[in-house]
């Protein structure tokens, strides 16, 4: 399979590695189809940040000290004294940020153009586990500075677990370290949240190993069905991902220099103090929808069902409904039975979609506001909109929505669209 | 014992005032002010933050600390390196345990002048000393003040301007004050800045408002001493990754012309 190579050192190298051959393969020749719009971007963009965030991180961890009575002020120091420190710290919060965006808009081109369909439902299920995973690392980063946020989020997220049935609070206890969120909870979510990335790394590794085995969907769904759908990945899709990059870079480096906070909450630049509960605890905004849903389980409605109180409280629901929003979409390839990949052929659930999109924007918004009132009620029917999307809509649309003719191969959707 | 139940009593007025802020925090916005750190060109007006520091210095520091602040970086105001030393070497901080190894003597710790490389010496001991020497309220550390509130520096001078007569009706808890944009109105901080509470070497006039805004600016760069450099780099930054981006895409554009 190896290549012979001119040249001979790679040649050397890759009778005895063949990993020249196999960049070329993966990097360079790899075939990919030619219509894939700037949707498919977003890819190639979370990998860059993913190693953006590590090489800004292990700079950080080598100034910032894991101890609640140091950390805030190692954090200040980082700003303050240590060269460039602001920078290396504001592109690593910032990141943060734009890591969640690109994920959120890499999920979302998936939905649309129902990438999870076979043969790719474990690429698509390897990507909830990364989203998982990053969820988890930006959770305990986010402690680090030992601001108010950061303790009284760790101290109610941490709480969630005490709904777990007869061990809750044993867990809750082994999390901390303790009986409270403290210097061994700090200490230890800085210890997880320099493994995580790694485990976020190998886990991208086996995504791109199922991407790189049935090749990227595109926005006709249709599968590749010979060399005139394909073109190199080096240099068409180089370029176009360099041009998306010097986009996308302008957008973070503009947050970073001139509105670093921008994402960021204020209290947070107060010292964490266990005796002072911040008048409204909200996560990072990207927890936001999950955190509307929490919220949203009333706690009369678990008299309606009767039997239920004994079985689980209101705050358990939550618990359960927030963690299974996303543990649903895991299985989000069976539910959709629809044989029709792209949206752009399916003309009922393109409406769908959108309205599953702002839903999702919308639980955002309340997500951010006091649980009361209006937003709580808004709150909770876009929950039940989200479940109801995913496990009636779908399967139901899967069924009986009239798709649109599908164009007879990539060149030929291609074709189609320059005749126009 | 008096002023135990005294301490008691405002610490109970504190907490009802933080109790019922959850409600009334979003109601008062702070009306924005202009600063020279604001927009992309923002920068710091040297002259306004060696004001705000003689306000700090004479106002602020008699309770509050700024305790992310060295004398050293004084520098950065426009203060020559002469005059930090000389501005350090006016306060007193606790010295390191002397031969002996003791850090106090009859109870009271021993000081020593201090020297460019101290923080800015804290006019507490600590938080227990601070709220018995304050009617028990707190009075934060500074440093960060701009970037740790809403509003940030149009947030702090709207609070130090908006000491008012209570509406009528309107109970106030013993010992504290009416602040028409501190979170439940009642603040334990008595309006700081009187008219010509000060004397400004550059012949500013020292009205409460000018005062305000010069401690603001002064807070603005407590909190973040980067943002010029920040803001400049951004700029060269930013013009050309526009460039880079916009040659990408021509190249882009050419090599995918064979694309059909």
């Amino acid at each position: 399979m190896a290549t012979e190579y001119k040249n001979p050192v790679l040649r050397w190298i890759d009778y005895r590695l063949p990993i020249i051959s196999m960049l070329e393969h993966s990097a360079v020749s790899y075939p990919t189809p030619k219509n894939l719009n700037y949707w498919w971007n977003f890819g190639s963009l979370a990998g860059i940040v993913l190693v953006i965030m590590i090489a800004t991180g292990v700079f950080l961890a080598m100034q910032y000290t894991p101890h609640t009575m140091m950390a805030f002020d190692s954090v200040e120091r980082i700003m303050r004294d240590v060269n460039y420190g602001w920078l290396i710290r504001y592109l690593h919060v910032n990141g943060a940020s734009m890591f969640f965006i690109i994920v959120y808009i890499h999920m979302f081109r998936g939905m649309y153009y129902g990438s999870y369909k076979e043969p790719r439902e474990l690429l698509w299920i390897i990507g909830v586990l990364i989203f998982l995973t990053m969820m988890a690392t930006a959770f305990v980063g986010y402690t680090l500075p030992w601001g108010q946020m950061s303790f009284w989020g760790a101290t109610v997220i941490t709480n969630l677990f005490s709904v777990v049935p007869f061990v809750g609070d044993w867990i809750v206890q082994w999390l901390w370290g303790g009986f409270s969120v403290d210097n061994p909870t700090l200490n230890r979510f800085f210890a997880l949240h320099y493994l995580l990335p790694f485990i976020i790394f190998a886990l991208v590794f086996l995504h791109l190993w199922a991407l790189h085995t049935h090749k990227s969907n595109n926005p006709s769904g249709v599968e590749i069905k010979g060399d005139k759908d394909t073109i190199p990945f080096h240099p068409y899709y180089t370029i176009k991902d360099s041009f998306g990059l010097g986009v996308f870079l302008l957008i973070y480096l503009g947050f970073t220099f001139f509105a670093p906070n921008f994402f960021g909450e204020p209290d947070n630049y107060i010292p964490a103090d266990p005796l002072v509960t911040p008048a409204h605890i909200v996560p990072e905004w990207y927890f936001l929808p999950f955190y509307a849903m929490l919220r949203a389980v009333p706690d009369n409605f678990i008299d309606v069902f009767g039997i239920l109180p004994i079985i689980i409280s209101a705050k358990a629901a939550g618990v359960v409904v927030m963690f299974g929003s996303i543990i649903l979409l895991i299985f989000l390839p069976w539910l959709d039975t629809s044989k029709v990949r792209s949206a752009n052929f399916r003309p009922v659930f393109k409406w769908f979609f959108w309205l599953f999109l702002l839903n999702c924007l919308m639980l955002g918004y309340v997500g951010g506001q006091p649980a009361e009132g209006a937003m709580l009620t808004i709150g909770r029917l876009c929950t039940f909109w989200y479940f109801f999307h995913l496990l009636v809509v779908v399967p139901f649309l899967g069924k009986y929505e009239r798709t649109l003719p599908l164009p007879e191969s990539i060149s030929a959707a291609v074709m189609a669209k320059e005749s126009k | 014992m008096k002023s135990t139940i005294l301490a008691a009593i405002a610490v109970c007025a504190l907490s009802i005032a933080g109790a019922t802020s959850a409600s009334a925090a979003e109601s008062i916005k702070a009306p924005a002010q202009k600063w020279s750190t604001d927009g992309v060109a923002g920068h710091f007006d040297r002259a306004q933050l060696k004001r705000g520091w003689q306000i700090y210095k004479s106002v602020c520091a008699a309770c509050h600390s700024v305790h992310q602040l060295s004398y050293r970086n004084l520098v950065d105001l426009g203060f020559s390196e002469a005059e930090a030393k000389a501005i350090a070497a006016g306060d007193n901080v606790p010295a390191g345990p002397n031969d002996a190894g003791e850090t106090h003597v009859d109870g009271q710790p021993i000081m020593r002048p201090a020297l460019l490389s101290d923080k800015i010496a804290a006019p507490y001991a600590n938080a227990k000393a601070a709220r018995a020497a304050n009617n028990g309220a707190f009075p934060p550390d500074l440093s960060l003040m701009t970037k740790a509130r809403k509003g940030g520096a149009d947030y702090v001078h709207a609070l130090l301007t908006g000491y008012k007569e209570p509406p009528a009706g309107f109970q106030l808890q013993l010992g504290m004050n009416y602040n028409a944009y501190f979170p439940g109105y009642q603040i334990a901080m008595p309006a700081p800045l009187v008219e010509g509470a000060v004397t400004y070497e550059d012949g500013t006039n020292a009205t409460i408002d000018q005062m305000s805004k010069d401690v603001s600016a002064f807070l603005i760069w407590s909190a973040e001493p980067e943002l010029e450099n920040r803001k400049r780099m951004g700029i060269k930054i930013l013009a050309f990754l526009l460039v880079f981006t916009a040659l990408l895409f021509a190249l882009k554009r050419r090599i995918w012309s064979d694309v059909h």
